[in-house]
C-alpha cells in the first residue's frame, strides 16, 4: 500500500452534498477485473457528455483547479460498498479527500488503499471553499503525523481524527491483511474453542 | 452485564480485542459475487495465499447477468468476462458457486436467507452494501469493500471497531396499503440519508414484530440508505418457522441446539443503546421518493418540500436534485405519468412481493404508456411464482416476468431505463444515473409500483383498496 505522511497541494473543490458512489464511479464501469484505470471514469456522468465531450462547467474540466486533494460536501461516498470509488479517486491523482462527513464504508475503503479521508468541521469546510473561491490556487497542508490540515494562505488550521492503528498503517504503508495474517494461530484457536 | 443484541453477537465473535486497535472479528459466512471479488482473488494470488475457509464462502452471479435467455452466452463482453472470471476463481479456490443455470442462482441477499445459509447469531459479510438484509434474522451482517473481501478470504476475519448502537422502535398498526417498504422509506425520510452513519440499528416494536421475514428483510436491507453499518431484528418464532426445513438449515439435534441458542438472542431489557428513536406506524402513508437520494421521500399525497425551506447550505444540492428529476418544488406527484415500473432487487423481489403484486393486478391490465418488468430475486422465487400461477396473472396484465438478477436496480446488464424516463422502482437507490444514464427513479413499495403500472401514473394505491 502507498505510504502517506505529509502533503501540500492546491485542491479540487466539489461543493455538493451526498455525493454517492454511483456518481463517483457509475456501475457500468465496474466490469474491470483489475484495480487500475478507474480514474478515467471518475465522476463520469458529471464530467462528460454522452458523446464523451468534457462538460465545460464541471470542476475537473476547468484547468484553473488542480491538486491532489478533493474537497467535497457533507456525506461523501454514501451508497454502495464498491471500493472502485476509492480506486477511481486515487487513480485520478488524488491522495486525500476532505469533507465534513463521510459514509462509513467509503471511509474504510479509502483507508485500506492509502487514500486519506479527512473529516473537518462544517465551518472549516466552508473556509476551504471560500479560500478556493477567492483564489483557486489556494493550497492546503495535510500533516498526518500531527493530524492537522491548514489553509496556507490564511493560516487557519484544524486537527482531524484518525484511528491510531489506521494512521500507523498509512504512515508505514502496510495494510490490514499484513497485520491480521500474523494472527492466524489465534484465529485457529478461536475456531477450535467454539 | 446487560447487552444489546449487537453486543451479544459481536462479543461472541471477537478473536482478539486490544486497546488502540480494531477488534479482530470472526466471520461465519462470506458471500461473494462477480463484481467485487476479482481484485480480491488477484490479491490472494499475489500473496500466494489460499482461501482460508472456502466452505464458509458462497458465490453467485447476479449483478451483471441478463434477465432474458440466461442460458445463452452473455452478449456483453465485459459482463461475460467478469462472470467467467468468477467461475474460474471459484473453481481454483474451492468455493461453491451458484452460477447461471444453477437452481439456487439469484441475488446474493435473496438466496442466503432462502437457502437457510442466513441464520440468527451469525456474522456475515459480502462485498455489497445491502448485506444488511441478512440482519432480519438477528445476524450481524454488513457490506465490505474489496480489500476486506481479500482479508476475509485470507483469514476468515475482519479488523473492525465495535459500532455504536441505535434502536428504532415502530409501534402500532400499519394502515391499509402500507407495507415494510413504506416503513423504511418513512424512517429514512425522517432521519436523512446520513442519519444512521456509524450505527448498527436494531429495529423493534410491535409493528416490526408483526412483519413476515420477507418484510423484515426489506427493512434491514435499506439500513445502509441512512448510512448505518447494518440493521437487525431479534429472532422470534416467525424467524424460526421461516428457517426450519430450508436447504442448509440445521436439522435434528443440531436444530435443537441452535434453537436454544437463538432464543437467547435479544437485547436485554436494560441494555443501553447510544441512540433510541420511536415512530408510530399509524403515521406512515404509502411513500414515494422525489429526489436523488433515498432520504428524499414523502407520503404519496404530500407536496415536494419547498427549496426555500431547506437549510441555506443545502439549497443548491436540493435544487440540483429536483432539476435532475424534472420536478418543481412544492408540487404534488399524484397523476404524474410514468414510463417504466421495475419490481425487483434485493429489497422487493421475494415471493411475498410477487404474490402481493399478482394479487393486486389480477383482472387488471397495465396502462399502455408503461413498460413493466418483474425480476424475481432468485431461480427459486421464479419457480415458485410459476408453481403458483403468478406468471399467468402477470402475462394477462402485460407485465413481463424475467429471469433473476440485480437487473435495473443498477443497470449493469442490459436492463437500463432510458435517459429522461421515469421509473417507479421497488429497488433501494434513486441516485442519479443509477438505473441508466439520466434515468429518473422513484422508489416505492411493490403495491405503489403496481398501482402506477395499472394507471400509468403516480397513484395512491389506497384508492383501489377503498373501492374493493
Ligand atoms: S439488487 Fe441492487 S442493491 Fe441488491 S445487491 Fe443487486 S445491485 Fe445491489
Amino acid at each position: 500500500m502507498k505510504k502517506f505522511t505529509k502533503l501540500t497541494s492546491a485542491v479540487v473543490p466539489l461543493n455538493i452534498e451526498n455525493i454517492d458512489t454511483d456518481q463517483i464511479i457509475p456501475a457500468r464501469f465496474l466490469k474491470a477485473t483489475t484495480r487500475e484505470g478507474f480514474g478515467e471514469n471518475l465522476f463520469r456522468d458529471w464530467r462528460y457528455e454522452n458523446d464523451n465531450q468534457p462538460k465545460a462547467d464541471f470542476v475537473m474540466n476547468n484547468p484553473t483547479y488542480s491538486g491532489q486533494v478533493l474537497v467535497a460536501g457533507k456525506n461523501f461516498g454514501c451508497g454502495s460498498s464498491r471500493e472502485h470509488a476509492a480506486w477511481a479517486i486515487q487513480d485520478a491523482g488524488f491522495d486525500a479527500v476532505i469533507s465534513s462527513f463521510f459514509a462509513d464504508i467509503f471511509k474504510g475503503n479509502a483507508l485500506n488503499n492509502g487514500l486519506l479521508p479527512i473529516q473537518v468541521s462544517e465551518e472549516f469546510l466552508s473556509q476551504i471553499f471560500q479560500a478556493v473561491d477567492q483564489n483557486p490556487k489556494s493550497a492546503l497542508e495535510v500533516d498526518l503525523e500531527n493530524q492537522t490540515v491548514t489553509i496556507i494562505e490564511t493560516g487557519a488550521t484544524e486537527s482531524f481524527e484518525i484511528n491510531p492503528y489506521k494512521k500507523s498503517c498509512l504512515i508505514n504503508g502496510y495494510d490490514d491483511i499484513d497485520f491480521i495474517l500474523n494472527q492466524k494461530q489465534l484465529i485457529k484457536e478461536f475456531e477450535q474453542a467454539r | 452485564m446487560s447487552k444489546t443484541l449487537v453486543e451479544k453477537i459481536w462479543d461472541a465473535h471477537v478473536v482478539k480485542s486490544e486497546e488502540g486497535f480494531p477488534d479482530i472479528l470472526y466471520i461465519d459466512t462470506h458471500l461473494i459475487h462477480e463484481v467485487t471479488s476479482p481484485q480480491a482473488f488477484d490479491g490472494l494470488r499475489k500473496r500466494g495465499l489460499p482461501v482460508f475457509r472456502p466452505k464458509q464462502t458462497v458465490a453467485t452471479a447476479d449483478h451483471n447477468v441478463p434477465t432474458l435467455n440466461q442460458l445463452l452466452p452473455i452478449k456483453e463482453e465485459l459482463s461475460r468476462y467478469q462472470v467467467d472470471m468468477l467461475t474460474k476463481n471459484c473453481a481454483e479456490f474451492g468455493i461453491e458457486l451458484y452460477g447461471l443455470g444453477h437452481p439456487f442462482q439469484g441475488i446474493v441477499h435473496v438466496i442466503g436467507p432462502e437457502l437457510g445459509i442466513t441464520l440468527p447469531g451469525k456474522t456475515m459479510v459480502c462485498g455489497d452494501s445491502h448485506t444488511s438484509t441478512h440482519g432480519a434474522f438477528g445476524a450481524i451482517a454488513f457490506g465490505i469493500g474489496t480489500s476486506q473481501v481479500e482479508q476475509v478470504f485470507a483469514t476468515q476475519c475482519l479488523l473492525q471497531s465495535k459500532p455504536k448502537t441505535m434502536k428504532i422502535e415502530v409501534n402500532g398498526e400499519l394502515g391499509k396499503g402500507v407495507g415494510a417498504k413504506d416503513i423504511i422509506l418513512y424512517i429514512i425520510a425522517k432521519i436523512s440519508a446520513a442519519g444512521g452513519t456509524g450505527y448498527f440499528i436494531e429495529y423493534a416494536g410491535s409493528a416490526i414484530e408483526a412483519l413476515s421475514m420477507e418484510a423484515r428483510m426489506t427493512i434491514c436491507n435499506m439500513s445502509i440508505e441512512m448510512g448505518a453499518r447494518g440493521g437487525l431484528i431479534a429472532p422470534d418464532q416467525t424467524t424460526f418457522d421461516y428457517i426450519k426445513g430450508r436447504e442448509f438449515a440445521p436439522t435434528g439435534e443440531e436444530w435443537d441446539k441452535a434453537l436454544a441458542y437463538w432464543k437467547t438472542l435479544y437485547s436485554d431489557a436494560d441494555a443501553k443503546f447510544d441512540s433510541v428513536l420511536t415512530f408510530d406506524a399509524a403515521d406512515i402513508a404509502p411513500m414515494i421518493t422525489y429526489g436523488t437520494n433515498p432520504g428524499m421521500g414523502m407520503g404519496i399525497q404530500e407536496h415536494i418540500p419547498a427549496t426555500g425551506a431547506q437549510p441555506e447550505k443545502e439549497k443548491l444540492s436540493y435544487q440540483k436534485a429536483l432539476d435532475y428529476m424534472g420536478f418543481d418544488d412544492d408540487s404534488s406527484l399524484i397523476g404524474k405519468p410514468v414510463d417504466y415500473v421495475f419490481i425487483g432487487s434485493c429489497t422487493n423481489s421475494r415471493i411475498e412481493d410477487l404474490r402481493e403484486v399478482a394479487d393486486f393486478v389480477k383482472d387488471k391490465r397495465k396502462a399502455d404508456n408503461v413498460t413493466v418488468w418483474i425480476v424475481p430475486g432468485s431461480k427459486q422465487v421464479e419457480q415458485q411464482a410459476k408453481n403458483e400461477g403468478l406468471d399467468k396473472i402477470f402475462e394477462a396484465a402485460g407485465f413481463q416476468l424475467r429471469e433473476p438478477g440485480c437487473s435495473a436496480c443498477l443497470g449493469m446488464n442490459e436492463d437500463k431505463i432510458p435517459a429522461g424516463k421515469y421509473c417507479v422502482s421497488t429497488s433501494n437507490r434513486n441516485f442519479e444515473g443509477r438505473q441508466g444514464q439520466n434515468a429518473r427513479t422513484l422508489l416505492a413499495s411493490p403495491l405503489t409500483a403496481a398501482a402506477a403500472a395499472v394507471t400509468g401514473r403516480i397513484t395512491d394505491v389506497r384508492e383501489f383498496l377503498e373501492k374493493a
